[in-house]
């Protein structure tokens, strides 16, 4: 029970009145840049890293619970009301959302979603509780050579098996590493890709990449197709949920968690997997099966509670290993690095009220998102109506803020430009954003732990491959590798638009990804 | 988009090539053979049997690989799968000027941050921004862009300790 007494030291400490101010700013902020229509939730932690960067850790982590719980709920409610997902993990919920809402029944929509988003959310920051310390026990314990193989098979998983290309995949992903070489060798201090240049030698920000990429990008690339005809948004009251729609959602919402929470605590990346099987489980569990494509309630509460629960879930390789699986997961490590802490197995022991302060954030955040967006709903709701060259200008103006206040130079402006065209030309030609960011974080403990590796076998390349977890790694990343195509051939019809009820933008989506294969 | 022509695109009959995908693999190549050559000029450090090369050597070499894959996919007919989203509009072609006024703005805004300071270079951001996107109530988007960036301003300099560029404003402020 030691990791109970920790998280109680850790809410006691999150518990004062300043630190709830924090945690409340936090929720309102994310909310409010997450329901905007165009931005995700690591678009929103990105942005709004800014804003923390004068606090102490422990309010800014406090303030990023908030930020994080706030942004995640604000894009369901966007794809609820617009049937737009703004972001993959958020796409089965817009199906029966939006047919909900259709139906009159947004509130019940936006309810359900809210409080299954706390449902897992609190399931999912007490299983990290208990899986976290364990694994990082474990973790301080692997040696350089293994901890390469978690790595690279963290980047496999997240650039192999998401995504419709794997090609594009992998050179988003080297496009990152090469950023991330950019500035300083660690070892011998030698500036390598810096153009002479002392502000590229001092190592780019990665608030800069991360909001050039995220935001810049994206306003650039929705700049060049914005939508001529504004679409149709649904009015929505206060939430609510009646009798019968409690007793359709609780199942739902306790089956989501437990098919998110272990796809996000594993690194097998992102929360599109169980998302997709939440609703299709639903969908065979239900007593209406004939309810669902037109707006059953279970298909809102599943996939949401999934999506909550596998971002609770990647906590877990994050505090533990120091691996981000998510493009939030991946800013928030960024963050992590900006208060000089390095996340991985150290972590929990180096910096155990660090690390207790933020769960327990996580806990108090997604208490009072509840508390606050239950009765802010139709508010926020309203925000869907921005017009949107006031929208994309804002977006433009806090992007250069944040750039320019991560050291005051014109030059982070400059940075920001260039990986801002660099992201619309990722969206260009569907190159993947989260392998890129990965790439850049992970490129360099990469190389650290590489060359860790051959130091101590004096430069022999078996001093890879001498700790049995490394080669299990391996193996494992073979079999990823391999997997994907052995079944793809033996079962072509595993693809979601089979499953996926005929729906205008998903099933064109789907198709056009099929037709990508 | 009916299923047909996902069909004939798909067998790659009637789908042109995508050809604006060769110029990003010869950014690609261009960046790998960068990093090949950066990574030449670097010295090898004492006690160190991997040195700061090996790893940019690494990485340049797969860049390289990846643009050469990247040539052969699109002539073969591969076509990227361009990026949806809620105000994402792809059933027109692209509007390549709206993006060169923004990036104007943004060139803009970096020339001349130090000089006029964030509270004038913010305010002409936004308007300058929400202009290029269609807005054409400039004395509105003035006012609004004012009131956002002399707000941030303060909010950084009392809130956060930070003392954002005051530029020509300095002692105004």
């Amino acid at each position: 029970m030691g990791s109970l007494d920790l998280l109680w030291g850790g809410l006691e400490a999150a518990l004062t009145p300043t630190n709830l101010m924090y945690a409340a700013i936090g929720v309102l902020l994310g909310t409010f840049v997450g329901v905007l229509p165009g931005i995700g939730p690591a678009m929103a932690v990105a942005l709004l890293l800014p804003v923390t960067f004068g606090l102490e850790p422990t309010q800014a982590f406090i303030m990023f619970a908030g930020i994080y719980y706030g942004g995640m709920y604000g894009g369901s409610t966007t794809s609820i009301l617009l049937n737009t997902p703004g972001e993959s993990a958020s796409v089965m919920t817009a199906i029966e959302g939006n047919k909900m809402a259709k139906r009159g029944r947004a509130a019940q929509a936006l309810a359900t979603a809210a409080i299954g988003s706390f449902v897992a959310g609190t399931i999912g920051t007490l299983l990290v509780v208990f899986f976290a310390p364990p694994l990082a026990d474990i973790a301080v314990e692997i040696g350089a050579p293994s901890y390469l193989a978690v790595t690279l098979m963290a980047m496999v998983l997240v650039t192999s098996v998401l995504g419709s290309s794997r090609l594009r995949g992998f050179i988003a992903l080297f496009l990152g590493l090469t950023i991330g070489l950019v500035g300083l060798d660690l070892n011998t201090g030698q500036p390598r890709l810096s153009f002479d240049q002392p502000q590229l030698a001092d190592r780019l920000d990665i608030v800069v990449v991360a909001v050039g990429i995220f935001a810049l990008g994206e306003a650039l690339w929705v700049a060049a197709h914005l939508r001529r005809r504004p679409l149709e948004i649904i009015p929505v009251g206060r939430p609510f949920m009646g009798r019968e729609d409690w007793s359709r959602s609780w199942k739902p919402w306790l089956r989501g968690t437990a098919l998110g929470f272990p796809f996000g605590a594993v690194p097998a990346g992102g929360a599109e997997t169980p998302t997709f099987l939440s609703y299709v489980l639903e969908r065979r569990l239900a007593r209406r099966g004939d309810e669902f494509g037109h707006g059953a309630i279970e298909g809102v509460a599943g996939p949401e509670a999934a999506n909550n629960a596998s971002a609770a879930g990647t906590f877990v390789p994050l505090l533990a290993l120091g691996l981000p699986v998510t493009a939030t997961a991946t800013i928030m490590l960024a963050a992590l690095q900006g208060y000089g802490i390095q996340p991985g197995p150290q972590l929990m022991t180096e910096q155990p009220d660090l690390v207790w302060t933020l769960l327990a954030s996580l806990l108090i955040g997604n208490t009072l998102l509840l508390v606050l967006n239950l009765p802010l709903a139709p508010l926020w709701a309203r925000l869907l109506r921005v017009p949107r060259p006031y929208l994309y200008a804002g977006i433009l103006f806090f992007a250069s803020l944040g750039a320019y206040t991560a050291n005051l130079e014109a030059f982070d402006l400059f940075l920001l430009l260039v990986f801002g065209l660099l992201g619309l030309a990722m969206r260009r030609f569907a190159l993947p954003v989260l392998p890129l960011i990965l790439g850049v974080i992970l490129g360099p403990l990469m190389e650290t732990k590489l060359r860790e590796a051959l130091a101590i076998s004096d430069g022999d390349l078996s001093g890879l491959v001498n700790e049995p977890l490394a080669v299990i790694v391996y193996v494992i990343i073979a079999l990823l590798l391999v997997a994907p195509v052995v079944v793809g051939r033996l079962r072509p019809d595993l693809e979601p638009s089979a499953l996926v009820p005929p729906e205008e933008h998903v099933t064109d989506d789907d198709n056009r990804k099929k037709a990508e294969r | 988009m009916s299923t047909t022509t996902d069909q004939g695109r798909r067998a790659g009959q009637a789908a042109p090539r995508d050809l604006p995908q060769l110029g990003l693999a010869a950014l690609l190549a261009v960046m790998g053979g960068y990093t090949l050559y950066d990574a030449s000029t670097l010295e090898v450090g004492f006690a160190d049997p991997v040195g700061p090369q090996l790893f940019p050597y690494a990485v340049g070499a797969v860049m390289l690989a990846l643009a050469a894959l990247l040539v052969v996919a699109t002539l073969r007919g591969d076509r990227p799968e361009e990026e949806g989203g809620e105000d994402v509009d792809l059933t027109h072609p692209a509007d390549w000027g709206t993006v060169l006024k923004l990036v104007g703005v943004l060139v803009f805004t970096i020339a001349t941050i130090n000089l006029l300071g964030w509270a004038i270079n913010g305010a002409i951001l936004f308007a300058g921004a929400a202009w290029a996107l269609g807005s054409r109530t400039l004395l509105k988007d003035v006012l609004i862009g004012i009131v956002l960036s002399v707000a941030s301003w303060y909010a950084f300099y009392v809130g956060l300790g930070i003392p954002l560029s005051a530029g020509i404003l300095d002692g105004v402020l």
